[in-house]
């Protein structure tokens, strides 16, 4: 048995449309323990859901996997086929999409819905599989299961439907359940009902998480380790104590300054990080941050910074960091 | 004149849902809401997805007819259902404005940035000639931080903060008093998101603008706004200055809504105890009867069925809907 459950080494990915390649991800490398629970965090286009796309085959047409591996409880799955894809997919692992009003077939009952993934995966037959499904019900929280097996998507609300996706991800009680903005189109008091079900079943079932979100504050209270992502490069990561009060990277120190938060009594301007997102199309040469950054020297301009090592999990990719070294290194 | 800009009295827009005749049903959008804004304050209105909040700001601009309630903007009366008094609204369109949720749906894809900003001034023949109307165009652009040559682009040229740069500056184009922003940053990300909010926050300054802030993310909605209300299911159920407001919330409501919010702070979130709502919203077709809170609340008995909790205020300021505030306090 490997000693990750998760190992993605120097991944790159690109999408070749008709305006030009768009380089997703570079060198993106990400590993996981049995039962950990991961955040990636990012702005939109950042390729956080693609990273996480990509470990469960399903990137999308232009897209191409151009190096690198990932391997997954022992498979290598950038040499895997579709059909070998389809055993481990809803089985080993399995995923919750964000919005829970179109990730649900509309023309298939709920019931249906979960028995599908149980008939396919395991040698259950129809009656134990709608048992199954029952339970299954049961476990994230939906009361009367008999009835609702046999109600369509249109007829629950948006809590309720994310319950059903948790439902039918966790049928096969899989090693590991990615989860993409699983709240990010709820409602706050609903937020917390679904990140309570999410960690109380992670305690029952001990499954790791990939927790995909652009909020700061879901991932403070869920995850132990994170990955801050910018143009598809993972520019910081380590546990969430390292990133919440010992920010290397310049991006992730703006972005924990420029959330509003609630417990403060004077009014505080809020620190925005200036300028926009990069256009993935034209990556600037060098730190893709570079141009946003505050503190961006010559070199930033030029070569992209190689990986500051702090301690055994937290790195960052930062030319300011490798001065620090150097400085650091001189002086002894 | 005086010093209250907005003054609502028991709002209430009904949207009418099939049936007919005596079966005729209403979606019960907002019901009874008041509230007063004064001048050059910023009024936050919060709430979870289908409690009015929206609506409540686009019926005050009357983009919807109002069903009930009174709406005084400074001294003149906008409208008075039950005097059946309605005001012509066109010179009123340059003292009201509104920024809308989606930059990307709510800018026509096929007019130039100047056009969009221009129109405004053309309704309202705020320009002598060309030149004069060329030159508010780019003053609005450079307030909001975006340059004379965007003025002939389209908006699919434009990255989302852009595109609600663009929105934000074809509202202050006729030079409003009050701006409606109705969830003016929820499309945006996170790095952008300050960016704006901060733009809010000097327009005001410069402008003397007052605001009613709409939005469902109350640390947003508090960092911005004086005083916050809290909706629920078409009804207003807590009123105070934001500071007390999200430090000693009254209403079971406000408490859990408080705690539900993640805290972007590893320690403080592992500490806190989140008050889990069970269930979800009721339908606004169909709303409980007395107390709207009632079938999530904690707190809940037979009184709460039977009466509706009466608006009052419990400290100076502080204002309330429900009955057992001493109880759960």
């Amino acid at each position: 048995m490997a000693e990750y459950l998760v190992d993605i080494k120097n991944e790159r990915l690109s999408f070749f449309t008709p305006a030009g390649e768009v380089k997703a991800l570079n060198d993106v490398s990400i590993r996981l323990k049995e039962g950990e629970v991961l955040g990636i965090v990012g702005e939109s286009g950042s390729g956080k859901s693609v990273t996480a796309y990509s470990l469960m085959g399903l990137t999308a047409h232009p897209g191409k996997l151009l190096g690198g591996t990932l391997e997954f409880n022992g498979h290598h799955i950038e040499t895997m086929t579709e059909k070998e894809m389809c055993k481990i997919r809803g089985n080993e692992v399995s995923i919750i999409f964000q919005d829970p009003m179109t990730s649900l077939n509309p023309v298939y009952t709920i019931g249906n819905q979960i028995m599908e993934v149980i008939l396919l995966h395991t040698d259950k037959n129809k009656q134990q599989a709608k048992e199954r499904a029952k339970e299954l019900l049961e476990l994230v929280g939906i009361n009367e299961p008999e009835k609702r097996l046999k109600q369509y998507p249109h007829e629950l609300s948006g809590g309720m439907r994310q319950r059903v996706m948790i439902a039918i991800a966790l049928a096969c009680e899989p090693k590991l359940l990615i989860a993409d903005e699983p709240t990010t189109a709820l409602d706050v008091t609903i937020q917390a009902q679904i990140l309570e079900l999410m960690m109380e079943l992670k305690e029952k079932l001990g499954m790791a998480i990939i927790m995909i979100t652009h909020d700061l504050g879901v991932v403070a209270s869920m995850c132990e380790r994170i990955a801050v992502m910018y143009a598809g490069r993972i520019i910081e990561y380590g546990t969430t104590e390292d990133i919440f009060y010992n920010p290397k990277h310049q991006y992730t120190k703006g972005l924990i300054r420029s959330i509003p938060r609630l417990d403060t009594k004077e009014h505080e301007r809020l620190v925005p990080i200036e300028g926009t997102p990069v256009d993935l199309l034209n990556p600037p040469k060098g730190c893709p941050f570079a141009p946003r950054c505050e503190a961006c020297m010559k070199i930033c301009l030029r070569e992209m910074p190689p990986v500051t090592n702090f301690g055994e999990v937290h790195y960052t990719q930062c030319w300011l960091n490798q001065k620090e070294e150097m400085e650091k290194g001189a002086a002894k | 004149m005086s010093d209250k800009l907005v003054q609502i009295e028991h709002l209430r827009q009904y949207f009418p849902a099939g049936g007919y005749g005596k079966k005729k049903k209403y979606i019960q959008a907002v019901d009874d809401v008041s509230f007063t804004i004064d001048r050059g304050e910023t009024l936050g209105l919060v709430g979870e997805s289908g409690c009015g909040k929206t609506t409540t700001g686009r019926t005050l601009l009357r983009l919807y007819e109002p069903t009930g309630g009174k709406f005084i903007y400074g001294d003149d009366v906008i409208f008075d259902v039950e005097k059946k008094i309605y005001a012509d609204m066109l010179p009123y369109r340059k003292k009201m404005q509104i920024v809308f949720q989606d930059p990307y749906a709510s800018l026509d894809p096929r007019m130039t940035i100047g056009d969009i900003v221009g129109e405004a001034i053309d309704v309202h023949k705020m320009a002598a000639n060309k030149k004069e109307r060329y030159d508010i165009i780019i003053e609005m652009l450079q307030r909001v931080g975006l340059n004379s040559e965007h003025a002939n682009r389209y908006p699919h040229e434009f990255s989302g903060g852009q595109r609600q740069r663009v929105g934000i500056a074809r509202a202050l184009a006729v030079r409003p008093e009050f701006i409606v922003c109705d969830e003016p940053i929820s499309a945006l990300d996170v790095s952008i998101q300050a960016q704006v909010i901060n733009m809010f926050e000097d327009l005001q300054a410069e402008m003397g603008l007052t605001y009613l802030f709409i939005a469902h993310d109350l640390s947003v909605v508090k960092h911005i706004s004086n005083r916050i209300g809290v909706m629920y299911l078409g009804r207003m159920v807590e009123l105070a200055d934001s500071y007390t407001l999200t430090t000693r919330p009254l209403h079971p409501y406000t408490k859990s809504l408080i705690s539900a919010i993640p805290i972007a702070d590893p320690k403080v979130a592992k500490e806190s105890k989140r008050i889990v709502l069970e269930g979800d919203v009721p339908s606004p077709l169909n709303p409980p009867s007395g107390c709207r809170f009632r079938t999530r609340c904690p707190y809940a008995d037979e009184r709460c069925a039977s009466e509706v909790p009466e608006w009052k205020e419990v400290e100076k300021g502080h204002f309330a809907a429900c009955h057992h505030i001493d109880k759960c306090n």
